[in-house]
């Protein structure tokens, strides 16, 4: 329970079905703030009251679970690494599959829980052949599947999302307010929960430090400066104070960030055009596409649909087991795809599993 | 339930709760002069000086304040002031302000006096000094002595606990106090845990350390909600001829030291559990400490490898009767405490929480032992409404939690759901 009106409401449920319920709430901060600022939603001594509250209302136990060093080791220091690394992560993605449905969940197993019961928008289902799959919610603007593409079946095994057959966020809030639920009207939360005042490219500076590098054109020209390569994200269009215009007299957009070298790419909206992407750590949601039976044989393409954002739109594509490396073709080019990113992979509203980007190819040629 | 949190907070007794709903019907505010004013006056006065006896002190030395910590605050940061501020400018003259700015405080202090003594350092430039303690967690007094000799004249105080909150470990107080007392150093004693537990006679001290003016034990806090009284009121005992400056102005209520109206219910609550208390305090702690012990033999039976914390004697005044404080290797403290929560047992993990979150307790990093140990404590607490039956009921439950909490701490090293 995050002291939000999401996992108050999934609690709430889970109650109402007749299940032993126990709040838990993370602590996965060693100095948490004191009350909550901004759109920032959960960590605060606040948000802890804000849950224990809840738990109060529902009459069930509550308790704070220091996932701390945990959390910073696996999510924080990995986020870190990976911008500095020229890589974009998904701190919320990393949260799910090494804290919440990770370290959380064997510690509630272990202690004699079956179960963890998040506010996440999503749906476990049992699938035509008896196995449990991951689906989208049917609330699509709050579908969080995204950032649960992570799951294993095993962790779907222990997963319960009571929120995830909810129309819309308005019906959860207005059962929260019947509820009699003080947090039915709190602000959702945006940001990265660990950066407090949403500041990312502030907060990496003071952790990675700042270095002035050139920011280059595709033919490798100096077109301008910048103060760290970690603070760009490939897509990006604004912040590079880029002094002589384009030849062509067109925006330019951040193409490729090289940490080792301290350099940032730079070129047309056009070149962001990404043709295929690939990547060797890939993991299935449930049962693999052989077993599902989508597919005879590895190397086998099939079709489905790929998502590169929490909230991108699904991009129809064909993919293929090649040799340890999942390849995804889409039938139109993706924009704004930067390495370290998690594609998940759909077909239709089901999860078949996820995949990090380590290699694209661009739609567009240079000089093209 | 089973409450084994007495350290927590005790149940109130039936005689305070009789005397504070008999109390909080009578009108008048003890500072009026009228007889209503007086009636109030003489009930807070009789009060004062039931918990003063109970004491070893007048009732004109009882300061009553809103809880504990407000007492440690008021005795750490009000002679803090008076020593250092007050001090160079009551001396006037010419020279330079008396330099006292060092703070003398064991290391497992109890966070009231800890973060006290923290925002002097942090706000007033006060220097504090570290007084290491043993692996029983009482305090090195020869670290003490060396300090007093190096250098008496920079100490504006001396802080310690009378027993230590979490272990149990009783202080050598009266040494303590015969030291600062010969250094012409104040002292004041948190006696908040101890309070209720073990005999407190505050001018005893000070004649048996021949105390002179200011120095030596000086002042000494204490708590209602922990010996049976209510949350919300408490007490600093403080010597005639020891000055602090307020923490709080207004009317100039109890000796210009803490202003604002007296609560008369809540002391008249707290008198009557002082005088309980202390008319069955020998026969309690006798009581307590056998049940202590009986509840120490069956988890060393059952739990083979859990270690008792603090001093385990022999004496029955190096601890207090109603504690006992494991390690349980190998587990996490808030897991063994959630699970004998859900089999109906109350305990603690003992140490400071933030937001819920236990700490490793720094009494136990302070005492010499490993991060790990401090994470696998848990504090069981006896108090004056313990019975047999509460023992048994934290026996049988503790093995299956022993057993779970086990397996969870071994997931929290290591998951199979890594990748």
């Amino acid at each position: 329970m995050s002291g939000g009106v999401d996992s108050a409401v999934a609690a709430a449920r889970a109650v109402e079905a007749g299940h032993e319920v126990v709040g838990v709430h993370l602590a996965l901060s060693r100095m948490p703030g004191t009350l909550r600022t901004g759109s920032r939603g959960c960590c605060t001594i606040e948000d802890s009251m804000d849950a224990q509250r809840a738990a109060n209302v529902l009459g069930i136990p509550y308790y704070v679970w220091d996932f701390s060093e945990r959390f910073k080791a696996d999510v924080v220091d990995d986020f870190i690494a990976e911008y500095s690394a020229g890589r974009t992560p998904n701190p919320c993605m990393r949260c799910n599959e090494r804290i919440k449905f990770a370290a959380l969940l064997e510690k509630a197993l272990a202690l004699g829980f079956d179960a963890v019961a998040t506010g996440h928008y999503a749906k476990v289902v049992t699938g035509a052949s008896g196995a449990l799959e991951l689906h989208r919610a049917n609330a699509e603007s709050k579908d969080q599947s995204y950032v649960l593409g992570v799951l294993t079946a095993e962790q779907l095994a222990h997963a319960y999302f009571p929120l995830g057959d909810t129309a819309s966020k308005q019906l959860v809030r207005a059962e929260a307010a019947e509820r009699g639920l003080s947090v039915a009207q709190k602000p959702d939360s945006y940001d990265i929960c660990f950066i407090p005042d949403g500041d990312t490219k502030g907060w990496l500076a003071e952790r990675v430090g700042t270095e002035t590098g050139d920011i280059v054109d595709r033919s490798g020209a100096v077109v301008g400066s910048h103060e760290g390569a970690h603070a760009f994200t490939v897509g990006q269009r604004r912040g590079m104070r880029l002094g002589t215009p384009a030849s062509d007299g067109k925006p330019r957009f951040v193409l490729e960030v090289r940490p080792k070298e301290n350099t940032v790419v730079v070129g047309p909206k056009e070149a962001l055009a990404i043709g295929l992407i690939a990547g060797s750590r890939y993991s299935w949601a449930g049962l693999d596409p052989v077993a599902s039976g989508l597919v005879a044989a590895d190397g086998e393409a099939f079709d489905c649909e790929v998502q590169i954002r929490a909230h991108a739109d699904p991009v129809p594509a064909s993919a293929v087991l090649d040799g340890g490396e999942l390849v995804v073709t889409p039938v139109q080019p993706l924009d704004g795809v930067a390495p370290g990113q998690t594609a998940v992979i759909y077909v239709g509203t089901r999860v078949l599993g996820q995949f990090t980007i380590d290699r694209t190819v661009s739609a567009v040629p240079v000089g093209a | 339930m089973v409450y084994l949190d007495h350290a927590a907070t005790t149940p109130m007794l039936p005689e305070a709760i009789d005397a504070l709903t008999a109390a909080l019907a009578v009108v008048g505010n003890p500072s009026s002069i009228h007889s209503a004013g007086q009636q109030a006056k003489r009930l807070l006065e009789e009060s004062r000086e039931q918990i003063a006896a109970t004491l070893g002190a007048d009732g004109i030395e009882i300061v009553f304040t809103g809880n504990g910590t407000e007492a440690v605050n008021l005795a750490i940061k009000g002679l803090w002031w008076q020593r250092h501020t007050a001090a160079g400018v009551v001396a006037g003259a010419a020279e330079a302000p008396v330099a006292r700015r060092r703070i003398l405080m064991p290391a497992g202090e109890h966070h009231a006096t800890i973060d006290t003594v923290e925002w002097l350092v942090a706000h007033e430039g006060a220097e504090v000094v570290e007084l290491p303690i043993d692996e029983v967690g009482r305090v090195r007094l020869d670290v003490l002595a060396d300090e007093l000799d190096r250098d008496a004249a920079s100490v504006a105080l001396v802080t310690m606990l009378w027993a230590n909150n979490e272990v149990g470990t009783i202080e050598p107080v009266e040494e303590a106090a015969r030291m600062t007392a010969r250094a012409g150093v104040p002292l004041h004693v948190d006696a908040i845990a101890a309070y209720g537990q073990v005999p407190i006679d505050f001018h005893g001290i000070r004649r048996a350390t021949d105390a002179p003016r200011g120095a030596g034990l000086v002042a000494l806090s204490v708590s209602a909600h922990k010996i049976g009284g209510p949350a919300g009121i408490g007490a600093l005992v403080l010597d005639r001829s020891a000055a602090v400056e307020p923490l709080i102005h207004g009317g100039g209520q109890q000796r210009k030291v803490r202003s604002g109206t007296q609560d008369v219910a809540a002391a008249v609550s707290f008198a009557a559990a002082a005088k309980v208390t202390a008319s069955r305090l020998g026969d309690d702690a006798a009581r307590m400490s056998a049940l202590r012990d009986r509840l120490v033999a069956g988890v060393a039976a059952t739990v083979p490898d859990a270690r008792l914390s603090g001093d385990v004697g022999p004496g029955a005044s190096v601890r207090l009767p109603g504690n006992a404080h494991f390690s349980f290797p190998g587990c996490e403290g808030d897991s063994l405490l959630f699970l004998l929560d859900a089999a109906g047992v109350a305990v603690s993990t003992g140490s400071a929480c933030q937001a819920g979150v236990p700490e490793p307790s720094h009494v136990l990093m302070a005492m010499g032992r490993s991060e790990a140990d401090a994470r696998g404590a848990l504090r069981i607490t006896i108090g004056h409404s313990s019975t047999d039956a509460d023992v048994d009921a934290f026996l049988s439950a503790l093995p299956a939690a022993h057993a779970l909490a086990a397996k969870a701490g071994l997931a929290a090293r290591a998951t199979s759901f890594d990748r």
